[in-house]
């Protein structure tokens, strides 16, 4: 499990998904590490979601071998099922339970958890309301009352509402205003930093990848084409990756970052 | 699963000063009820001493125990001073703080006697206003009618003959049917009663009477209330969900002169149509049984329709259609104008549209029943 020192929480191997005859991912390899936070970027259509549906075992794989903490997502057992306390995912339009209250949906998880105590629950409801940065009122709407921003944050209320290890999210902050996508940024830095949370990230915003993420994977050509930090994305030799991380967009976020780290 | 065997221990010294806490184990979301409720009877009006060397793991139910705990604490003269906080904990505890939701004053929910009140006061309430609301509706529908009139380029026939068509020609099957049924079972039952004092001719006037008057148009109105109505909440309610009417207004149509006027035309043009289909379905039913069953031949049958039942009952149960046409064209469609924007409420709302529908049919019937009688018709 352990590769420089590092333990990796997700092992995919030789992965291959197809639709039909539409292969999506082909001799696909990803490792992502315990604490790190990891972009996952690619164009539209490269299979960035599918990939997250695989690795969370919504979406059963043609071929390959996909482990969470050393556990085989593919097979069954009592193994298996406690993967789902340990990891939390957040759609891409949060995917909110929409007969229920945001604090009724962030409970859902809750309710599996033996002994604890309807008052409790509904407090550490609201506690992670407004550590996702939610009005407090907000609890008691429904998410059809909620902005696209505040359902975000409300769908990763709910995926970190048993305080997981890992979570995954599809592209946070598209959708959001710069402000709010900076502000959810820092949000998913603080609570990767302070609950030692492994981040699986898909996105399309620069500013995203530049201000929070350890490491980029690049998904390309069916199969994770390149890891590495961003010094080492900017020395890729490869069309796709050249115009992603040299265009114009990407020059204007690396300069915001480098200057904030200057700062 | 040891994920699921998590333990907290908790050692307790009082000292002169105030008390020591010295927790180990795991101080989770799986511990959290079981620490709070040994915590509970903890006194906080005096300094206290929290060790976490002993703590493998916390996790944010953890740290928001000790935040309400030190809040609590101050809040009672005495103070909570934690010890061995490892870093990720100092900052899950700072995050907790942080985000340590406004307790905000919920307005306290009443309970016996009084909260039964207030439930009947808020049902009548709402019961009045959602009529006051259809009324509003009502005249909506026939402000629009009157710019339609006033403008007719802006009247859409094509949706009209549409809606017709759906309302109309697609329920004939359906109404049909059961008139037919209705007629059958009348003449049968009608004729065990009747044979027994040998007045087995004044069947017809029974079918002919209470199919034409009542059975008739009142069955019609309740079968196109259940296809109709939920079909119109669902139409206009999906849209609204959609914001397709939003997005209507903004091109400057109005969802009135397009959607409503359209579909109610169309159901008042189509009800007294259904209505008669089944006043002549039924009657036949009544009568293919009158002659199979008490031996009243057609001839006989019509003859004695004509003799002894007036056009009267069938006019007096035709006036109704449009009434019932208009009611029920004016709950769905405004049942589905107040559709919110989840999935949920269109469900909702189709359902209820129905009953509302097929609730307010019957009690115009009633009315209509009690006003002819008064008259005299
Ligand atoms: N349920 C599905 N059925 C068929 N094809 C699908 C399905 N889900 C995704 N795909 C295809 O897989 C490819 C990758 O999709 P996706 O992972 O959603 O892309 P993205 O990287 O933009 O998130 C797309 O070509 C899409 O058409
Ligand atoms: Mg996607």
């Amino acid at each position: 499990m352990t590769e420089d020192g590092r333990e990796a929480v997700i092992r995919v191997r030789g992965l291959k998904t197809q639709f039909g005859s539409h292969v999506v991912h082909e001799n696909l390899d990803l490792d992502v590490y315990r604490g790190e936070i990891l972009g996952v970027v690619g164009g539209s259509g490269t299979g960035k979601s599918v990939l997250l549906r695989t690795i969370t075992g919504l979406q059963i794989p043609a071929a390959g071998e996909i482990e969470v903490f050393g556990v085989d997502v593919l097979a069954g057992g009592a193994d298996r099922d406690s993967l789902d306390d340990r990891w939390g995912v957040m759609f891409q339009d949060g995917a909110l339970f929409s007969s229920l209250t945001v604090r009724e949906n962030i409970e859902v998880p809750m309710k599996a958890v033996p002994g604890l105590d309807a008052d409790i629950r509904r407090e550490l409801a609201d506690l992670k309301i407004s550590m996702v940065g939610l009005p407090y009122l907000a609890g008691d709407l429904y998410p059809s009352e909620l902005s696209g921003g505040m359902r975000k944050r409300a769908g990763l209320a709910r995926a970190l509402a048993l305080d997981p290890e890992i979570v995954f999210l599809d592209e946070p902050t598209a959708g959001l205003d710069p402000i709010g996508a900076a502000a959810f940024d820092t949000l998913i830095r603080n609570l990767s930093q302070s609950l030692g949370l492994t981040v699986f990230l898909v996105t399309h915003d620069l500013d995203t990848l530049y201000a929070i993420c350890d490491r980029i994977a690049v998904l390309s050509e069916r199969r994770v084409l390149v890891t590495g930090s961003l010094e080492d994305m900017l020395e890729v030799d490869d069309p796709w990756v050249r115009e992603y991380f040299h265009g114009p967009r990407a020059r204007a976020a690396f300069a915001d970052t480098a200057a904030d780290r200057e700062d | 699963m040891a994920a699921r065997e998590e333990r907290i221990e908790l050692g307790l010294s009082e000292t002169d000063a105030g008390a020591a806490l010295s927790l180990s184990g795991v101080l989770s979301i799986r511990t959290v009820s079981e620490l709070r409720h040994r915590l509970a009877a903890l006194n906080l009006d005096r300094p206290l001493v929290v060790d976490l060397a002993g703590v493998a793991r916390i996790d944010t139910a953890g740290a928001w125990l000790l935040v309400d705990l030190e809040t609590r604490a101050q809040s009672a003269g005495g103070s909570l001073d934690l010890r061995n906080v490892r870093d990720t904990t100092a900052l899950l505890l700072d995050n907790v703080r942080q985000a340590r939701p406004e307790p905000e004053n919920r307005p306290e929910a009443a309970r016996g006697v009084r909260a039964l009140l207030e439930r009947i006061g808020r049902a009548v309430v709402g019961a009045l206003r959602y009529f006051a609301d259809l009324t509003g509706f009502f005249g909506l529908f026939l402000a629009r009618l009157a710019r339609v009139l006033r403008h007719p380029s802006q009247f859409r026939l094509t949706a009209l003959v549409a809606h017709c068509e759906d309302v109309g020609l697609r329920a004939v099957p359906i109404v049909s049917l059961m008139a037919f049924l209705i007629g059958v079972v009348l003449a049968f039952q009608g004729a065990e009663q009747l044979r027994q004092f040998g007045a087995e001719v004044f069947v017809v006037d029974l079918i002919a009477i209470s199919v034409l008057r009542e059975l008739g148009i009142l069955l019609t109105a309740i079968i196109v209330a259940g296809r109709t109505a939920s079909a119109f909440t669902a139409a206009i309610g999906s849209m609204k969900m959609r914001e397709e009417i939003d997005a209507m207004r903004t091109l400057g149509l109005d969802p009135g002169v397009m959607l409503f006027v359209p579909r109610i035309l169309a159901l008042l043009l189509m009800l007294p149509i259904l209505g008669i289909i089944a006043d002549f379905m039924g009657i036949f039913g009544g009568a293919l049984m009158a002659w199979l069953e008490l031996g009243i031949s057609p001839s006989m049958f019509v003859t004695r329709l004509i003799e002894g039942t007036g056009v009267g009952h069938l006019v007096v149960g035709l006036v109704k259609a449009p009434a019932f046409a208009l009611i029920i064209g004016v709950v769905g469609c405004h049942a589905g104008m107040q559709v919110k924007g989840n999935a949920e409420s269109l469900g909702r709302m189709t359902s209820g549209s129905v009953v509302a529908a097929i609730f307010a049919v019957i009690l115009a019937d009633a009315l209509f029943s009690v006003f002819f009688a008064k008259v005299g018709i």
